[in-house]
């Protein structure tokens, strides 16, 4: 919870001290909630409603209360309530954030879940493979695209692949398409398979190249050899024994990749026009939408935190010696 | 055998009155590892026997050869890296040319072993009961629940205290001696008949060694088990060896029974290390007198003899020391050197002795 607060005032400062120490005005913060077209005199009656000549404290304070109970935005003829949580609300396109927040989530859930799942698996089985098979054709020729993976970014792949699998063979859909899992969820699965292997080859080129290094060193530890001593199958020592020391630090990367993709999957989302937190984000970023942007990033905060709290305390299940006696 | 290119040299170490094989038998094993800087000879032409219930030390310094010699009897080498020829037999069952299965279902069951570092060779993330039930369900299909007291019962027997609750910690939750009694627990939970124990109080303190050494000698004397310590102590092979064989550069140089080796030691290398032993039971003396130089390459061996750069006695009385390898010869105390027997005696009796 310390670490949340924490969170909301990283994000408050960046949207709202720092400008202010950078010498923006109030007025120069207010601007972005009004028209471009708006004179000094709307500037100025906006700033005032926004709260921005108050001290920064109280901005902060209402901005916290904002997320707990909700908050009132007055228009200038009428007061719009942006109920709790609060985490904005876009003059723009008169619309309070988290709700679109909350809609764009299931989007960038189902990408990044899915790919996540795709990209454990298979990096970790390849990853394992390698380092068993080492220096073998198997070896070299996974660890040879795993190295294309790693080096070629998403839009690259992403168009590539949607050149051949959706418009040349029409096996997948074309961009944009995203079905919500509570409606169909064969097609749900249908139509992000694509994005899912996209993003997944990225992580899972990562995440093989990990493992192998990795299971190198741990088949090699001594508790290993005695796994074997106990008459134990090649199989049980590999995965009881080897793989499970293995997995370890690969936990904490996943935990992180998982929470920075949560926060919106950026390119991938562009890419496929998939409407998750990612394109959100860009959109609110190139229409100059600032209470959008900051409760993107306090959402993208928020899950990276989380994430981090979850690897921790799963630090502590998988590793004994991390737990406090 | 046939196929033992040298002479049969090797001496019936153990006394057990059954007719033919002894219960470890191994032939002119060798075990080489190719390598880019050449063929590393790790072990060459090593031949020794043992009974059950008798306890066989081999001693030598660090790259001699001697852990090679266990893990090559445990089928632990990795198989891609390593040249193995020779023979072993474990109770009439030959395990060089037996299948990885074959003696995978051995280990642990027949023949169990104990590391040197038991930090590190036990799993950090699995806790001391689930490691020793591990070991014990895999060659018996009981159930959880007596896997476990079988568990309890193991560490109670090696002498850890409350070892109900303590099955339930992790290995660095133990102190040193007592993840070393874990490990032991965790060897015989299978009533092994070969016990290997792999420099097994190196890791310890003074205190905890001698407590691990009286543990090892009551549980085999209760479990009748043919027992190796492999060890570069000979304070340790003191304590519990009936047999002792001394390796240098992969090769068996000296073994005998330990109080021949102690009392009346015939090579070079022997009293080299005798000398180079600090003993608590005499005067003490000005130095220990380490043996010079320091041990050889195992790939480019010193040719003859391989100890012939360091020994104090290379070039007496003309013999070949660096063409001829020297053959292990000798009934019951057999020794690989050039000089003649009467010549090592009087040596021995006239510089070594007082020395030590």
């Amino acid at each position: 919870m310390l670490l949340l607060f924490v969170v909301s005032f990283v994000t408050f400062a960046i949207f709202f001290l720092i400008p202010r120490l950078a010498g923006s005005s109030p007025e120069d913060l207010a601007s972005r909630y009004v028209g471009r077209t708006a004179n000094t005199q709307q500037i100025h009656q906006m700033t005032e409603r926004l709260g921005f000549y108050d001290p920064i404290y109280q901005q902060y304070g209402r901005f916290v209360k904002g997320i707990f109970v909700g908050a009132d935005y007055s228009t200038g003829p009428s007061t719009v309530h942006c109920p709790a949580p609060c985490f904005g609300y876009s003059f723009l396109t008169q619309t309070p954030v988290w709700p679109d927040l909350l809609d764009r989530m299931t989007v960038t859930l189902s990408l990044a879940v899915g790919a996540a799942i795709l990209w454990l698996l298979s990096g970790v089985a390849v990853g394992v493979l390698s380092a068993l098979r080492r220096a073998t054709f198997f070896d070299r020729t996974a660890m040879g695209i795993a190295l294309a993976g790693v080096s070629l970014p998403i839009f690259f792949t992403g168009l590539v692949s949607l050149s051949i699998f959706s418009y040349w063979l029409g096996w997948f859909p074309g961009g944009g398409a995203y079905t919500p899992i509570s409606e169909n969820p064969a097609l749900w699965a249908y139509d992000l398979v694509l994005p899912w292997v996209t993003l997944a080859f990225l992580y899972a080129a990562a995440y093989a190249r990990l493992t192998r290094a990795g299971m190198l060193e741990t088949m090699n530890e001594d508790f290993v050899r005695t796994a074997r001593a106990k008459g134990l199958p090649e199989r049980v020592v590999v995965i009881k024994h080897g793989l499970r020391s293995a997995l370890t630090p690969i936990l904490t990367i996943f935990g992180l990749d998982l929470g920075l993709l949560l926060g919106g999957a950026v390119l991938t989302e562009s890419t496929y026009s998939l409407n998750g937190i990612g394109k959100y984000a860009i959109d609110a970023i190139n229409s100059n939408d600032l209470p959008k942007v900051l409760g993107v990033t306090m959402v993208g905060a928020f899950f990276i935190i989380v994430a981090n709290v979850i690897v921790d305390m799963l630090y502590a299940v998988v590793d004994p010696r991390v737990r406090v006696a | 055998m046939s196929v033992n290119p040298q002479p049969r040299t090797d001496i019936q170490v153990g006394k057990s009155g059954a007719p033919g094989r002894a219960f470890l038998d191994v032939r002119d094993l060798r075990v080489h590892f190719p390598t880019d800087d050449g063929l590393v000879k790790s072990v060459d032409g090593l031949s020794f026997e043992l009974e059950r219930g008798r306890t066989l030390g081999i001693v030598g310094e660090s790259g001699s050869g001697k852990s090679v010699t266990s893990l090559s009897i445990m089928g632990l080498h990795k198989p891609g890296s390593v040249r193995m020829s020779g023979e072993i037999w474990l109770d009439g069952q030959e395990l060089v040319s037996a299948s990885r299965e074959t003696v995978r279902k051995l280990r642990g069951q027949k023949m169990a072993m104990i590391f040197q570092d038991p930090l590190s060779a036990m799993h950090p993330f699995y806790t001391v009961g689930q490691q020793i039930v591990e070991a014990y369900r895999i060659h018996h299909s009981v159930s959880k629940a007596v896997a476990r007291k079988h568990a309890v019962d193991l560490l109670d027997r090696v002498g850890i205290p409350q070892p109900d609750r303590r099955v339930d910690d992790y290995p660095h939750q133990f102190s040193g001696g007592m993840r070393q009694r874990a490990m032991i627990a965790m060897a015989l939970s299978n009533n092994p008949e070969l016990l290997i124990a792999d420099e097994p109080t190196t890791a310890l303190d003074v205190t905890v060694q001698a407590q691990i050494l009286d543990l090892i000698r009551d549980l085999q004397q209760e479990f009748r088990s043919a027992v190796i310590i492999i060890t570069h102590d000979l304070g340790v092979v003191a304590e519990l060896a009936d047999d002792i064989l001394v390796m240098y550069g992969g090769k068996c140089v000296e073994k005998s029974d330990a109080r021949t080796i102690f009392k009346a030691p015939e090579h070079p290398y022997t009293w080299g290390l005798l000398g180079s032993m600090p003993r608590t039971d005499r005067a003490v003396r000005d130095r220990l007198i380490p043996v010079k130089g320091s041990p050889p390459s195992l790939i480019n061996l010193p040719s003859g003899c391989a100890f012939h750069p360091r020994c104090p006695y290379d070039g007496r009385a003309g013999i070949p020391s660096r063409t001829v390898v020297p053959q292990l010869e000798g009934g019951d105390h057999a020794v690989a050197c050039h000089l003649p027997p009467e010549m090592r005696r009087q040596i021995f009796a006239e510089e070594i002795a007082p020395a030590l």
